[in-house]
């Protein structure tokens, strides 16, 4: 099987690929795609920007055959075509990297790249063959992977590049991916860069959508921008900065991202961390939390900062000292945690955070159930009225409050998790990847709430991969690699440069 | 191009009210075969056949609760058949061995100890699952033998007989007896199963079992105890057998090596056929009751008819399951 478009298209002006008139979509009552008019040129960078829930997904998912639109047409090639589903997409060389991850976890990482496409050799299949080309299909992306890991065990960037790599290995004409980065770091984004450019090159036209608006910047030709279910723009890239890129998503300016914090003054420690083994993962982390400060971790993929946190508040065995407000603690699972004011929000939304098949009140009271009890019974009326209030806070946008969590757009499903532990009030708050494929205007929300917390005097352990993030809001970062915590930037030093440098092992000089 | 107004099927949202269909669903299913039931036999629409053929579902639907708590809760539980038969030697022997003078002391002890061994089978069962983390379906199958296998031995291979006279006329009406002219029996499923509904659907527990059922991960990021909320549902169940019992042995007075075989399929087969998913993260407790009558009521038509012989009953239940799971499938399609 080879990587190759079937029918090159090298003319960029020539009649595109794909031709999309008048989609719309309505789920229920809910209109969520009004007139959408779209189209992707062979050998074009196509970005499809928007705000959480701007319907960006929903309308990918059309092209890709997943959803029926309630109205429009799309036509290839200047034939009229509708999908019955996904698969016939596929045959008219439309593939779709989704936003989630959908792999089997229980297989290996080569066994999901190949799922239902196995080679074969007469009867058997051709497992060595599979295994090479899923180690050459990944480090494409510029990962290493050992084929034979099985996915449930890689983290949610791990999970990302198969993802994208069982994607590509389709014959294919058009791709799309769904927020692709969103879980990358600046390493791994570069190489799916440049991966991109190759297919560009080779005439495929390339659908993309992203949060990250200078990454936009940097590989889209065109850019077309929804707001609320309607096609707003469609400009050359060329034509827009970030800035611009950002007020037509939201409507209004984004000047400035990142909330003004007062520099770090000299804080009472709440949390102090001694050699904290997580076996497997990470080794003799040591690290101090003030009360108040917003303390970052930053590190490659794989670095062990997610199982260093998970092995902090008792999702994985540890071992090592653990002090909070001078008390010796441990962890033996989250309800010891979270008892103690430790609340941990997982970077995994889908797996680990909500509960797709429940409604929104469940989701949100879940962890925090006791102070909704009256007697024996939950009180309903008192979880309606915390949903309002979740929803008015953290903004969180829905046609309507009957839906399932897994049916809100995916940066709304961080916000409904993020108003899901904040409801635990707790002193502690350790957020993986706040901002995971949340929008411009919400990401400077979300900040400003961190900030907020901070202010009141909670200490905030914040895991990201973005950099940019983590210079924006924190007070002090400590940079993770292999497992280690190889280094502390705070002040002046606070910039990519020297991130990276510790991250990756090469000295910042070097790096630049 | 269609209008607006007609969203094709294949699109429609799966809302949170939509479930309501599922759920809807089997009381339909009983609805038509009572009507089925009348044209078939219209002696089968009298009062008495029906309290009669409620009665009989009683043991069914009462083990069915504990079942819909254990399977909403992600787990299985092979075992409550044998059970049934371990736990009712366990409290004829002691009725017989007259450890308390006092009748109806003894009575009460003795039913006393049902509940109690039921809740101890029971968190035998949670704890090997959960503690000794062994596949419910392997570790049920094991207390299964084990139950089964007591019970023989208790029997010596024959039958546990309550043997005091006096005894047998003062236990008689838990079964036999009526309550404002409803049979015992019938009372006691209604009550139970409010209970049960009111803890599932009304409780904090209720909410953290659903939680783990449909997504253990979930559950335990969010602070649940996951194994102690699953540990409980076994007990519930284990309760719920003790229940049972206390039904089963004024009716019959006597156990064997045979009592209450197949039993756990039947009730598996209620809570499936209630609407409850196999898979967990669903429980719903009024279809389960409903699940259950539709069982009895099923054999009861086959009697009373002369369409289909009713050595057939069996298979008719296997096909009921079937027919159930695929209705099921169509209704959360939509
Ligand atoms: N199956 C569904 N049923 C009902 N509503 C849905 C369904 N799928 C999506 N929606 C709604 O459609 C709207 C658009 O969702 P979509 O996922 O397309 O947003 P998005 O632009 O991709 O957002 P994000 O940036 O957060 O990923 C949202 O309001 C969402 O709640
Ligand atoms: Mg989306």
């Amino acid at each position: 099987m080879s990587m190759d478009a079937s029918d090159p298209q090298p003319l960029p002006n020539s009649q595109p690929l794909l031709q999309a008139s008048g989609l719309s979509k309505t789920f229920g009552i809910v209109e969520v795609l009004k007139d959408i008019d779209l189209s992707v040129r062979a050998g074009e960078v196509h970005a499809i920007i928007g705000e959480n829930g701007a319907g960006k997904s929903t309308l990918m998912k059309i092209l890709a055959g997943n959803h029926q639109p309630t109205r429009g047409e799309m036509m290839i090639d200047g034939q009229k075509v509708s999908f019955s589903g996904p698969v016939d997409a596929e045959h008219h060389g439309i593939v779709l990297v989704h936003q989630e991850i959908l792999l089997a976890p229980d297989l290996t990482v080569a066994q999901n790249i190949f799922l239902g496409r196995e080679l074969g050799r007469g009867l058997t299949m051709d497992d060595r063959a599979m295994r090479e080309a899923a180690v050459k299909a990944v480090r494409d992306l510029g990962a290493d992977l050992d084929p034979d890991t099985i996915v449930s065990r890689l983290s949610i960037a791990q999970r990302q590049l198969v993802q994208i790599a069982r994607v590509l290995l389709v014959p294919h004409r058009i791709v799309i991916f769904d927020e692709p980065t969103a879980s990358l770091t600046p390493h791994e984004t570069d190489a799916l860069i440049k991966v991109i450019r190759d297919i560009r090159a080779r005439g495929v036209g390339v659908l993309y959508i992203s949060h990250r608006l200078p990454e936009v910047k940097e590989i889209a030709d065109r850019v077309t921008v929804l707001r609320d279910g309607r096609l707003v723009a469609s400009q050359n890239a060329s034509d827009l900065q970030p800035s611009d890129m950002a007020r037509l998503m939201v409507g209004r300016d984004v000047a400035k991202l990142y909330p003004d914090r007062q520099s770090a003054e000299i804080r009472e420690t709440v949390l102090e961390v001694e050699g904290l083994d997580v076996p497997g993962y990470a080794q003799g982390a040591s690290f101090r939390l003030g009360k108040g400060e917003i303390l970052g971790f930053a590190g490659l993929i794989g670095a062990g900062r997610t199982e260093l946190m998970e092995g902090l508040v008792g999702l994985r065995p540890s071992r090592g000292a653990v002090r909070l407000n001078g008390q010796a603690v441990r962890f033996s699972d989250v309800h010891a945690s979270l008892k103690a004011g430790v609340a941990y929000l997982s970077e995994d939304r889908k797996g680990k955070g909500l509960l797709l098949s429940k409604d929104l009140t469940v989701n949100l009271t879940l962890a925090s159930l006791g102070k909704f009890v009256r007697g024996l019974q939950i009180d309903r009326k008192r979880e309606r009225e915390a949903l309002d209030r979740a929803i008015q806070d953290f903004d969180i946008r829905t046609g309507t409050k009957e839906i399932l969590a897994g049916q809100l757009s995916g940066g709304n499903q961080q916000k409904l998790l993020i108003a899901k532990m904040m409801l635990l009030d707790p002193q502690v708050v350790i957020i993986d990847e706040p901002t995971r494929g949340i929008d411009i205007g919400n990401k400077q929300q979300i900040y400003t709430f961190i900030a907020r917390l901070a202010e009141e005097g909670r200490s905030i352990i914040v895991v990201s991969s973005e950099m940019p993030e983590l210079i924006g809001i924190c007070d002090r970062i400590l940079v993770m690699r292999s497992g280690r915590i190889v280094g502390e930037v705070t002040g002046e030093r606070m910039n990519e440069n020297e991130i990276v440098g510790l991250a990756t092992g090469i000295s910042a000089g070097e790096a630049a | 191009m269609t209008g607006a107004t007609t969203p094709e099927t294949g699109a429609k949202p799966k809302t949170s009210r939509d479930w309501d269909m599922a759920a809807i669903a089997p009381f339909v299913a009983l609805a038509l075969l009572l009507v089925l039931g009348y044209f078939a036999n219209p002696s089968f629409a009298s009062l008495a056949n029906l309290t009669n053929v409620i009665t009989r579902s009683a043991f069914i639907a009462i083990i069915a609760l504990g079942a819909t708590y254990v399977i909403s809760s992600g787990g299985l539980d092979l075992s409550v058949g044998s059970m049934v038969a371990f736990v009712a030697s366990l409290m004829i022997m002691f009725l017989n061995s007259g450890a308390i003078a006092d009748p109806v002391m003894l009575l009460a002890c003795a039913m006393l100890l049902a509940l109690g061994m039921g809740a101890a089978c029971g968190l035998a069962n949670g704890l090997i699952t959960t503690v000794g983390r062994i596949e419910p379906f392997i570790a049920t199958l094991g207390t299964m033998g084990i139950f089964r296998g007591l019970t023989t031995w208790l029997s010596q291979g024959g039958a546990i007989t309550l043997k005091d006279r006096e005894l047998q006329a003062l236990y008689r009406p838990v079964y036999f007896g009526s309550v404002a002219g409803v049979p015992i029996p019938i009372v006691v499923i209604f009550v139970t199963a409010a209970i049960a509904a009111f803890v599932l659907y009304r409780t904090r527990y209720g909410r953290h079992l659903i939680a783990v059922g449909s997504n253990e991960d979930v559950a335990r990021y969010s602070g649940i105890s996951v194994n102690r909320v699953r540990t409980i549902a076994y007990v519930v169940q284990g309760l719920c057998v003790g229940v049972a019992v206390l039904l089963y042995v004024p009716r019959l007075g006597s156990t064997s090596a045979t009592t209450g075989i197949l039993w756990e399929l039947q009730a598996i087969t209620a809570v499936v056929v209630g609407g409850t998913a196999l898979r967990g993260g669903v429980g719903r407790i009024w279809g389960t009751v409903c699940g259950a009558f539709i069982l009895e009521i099923v054999g009861n038509i086959m009697l009373l008819s002369n369409f289909v012989s009713e050595y057939l009953i069996g298979a008719i239940q296997g096909a009921i399951i079937i027919i159930a799971m695929l209705v099921q499938r169509s209704l959360m399609r939509k």
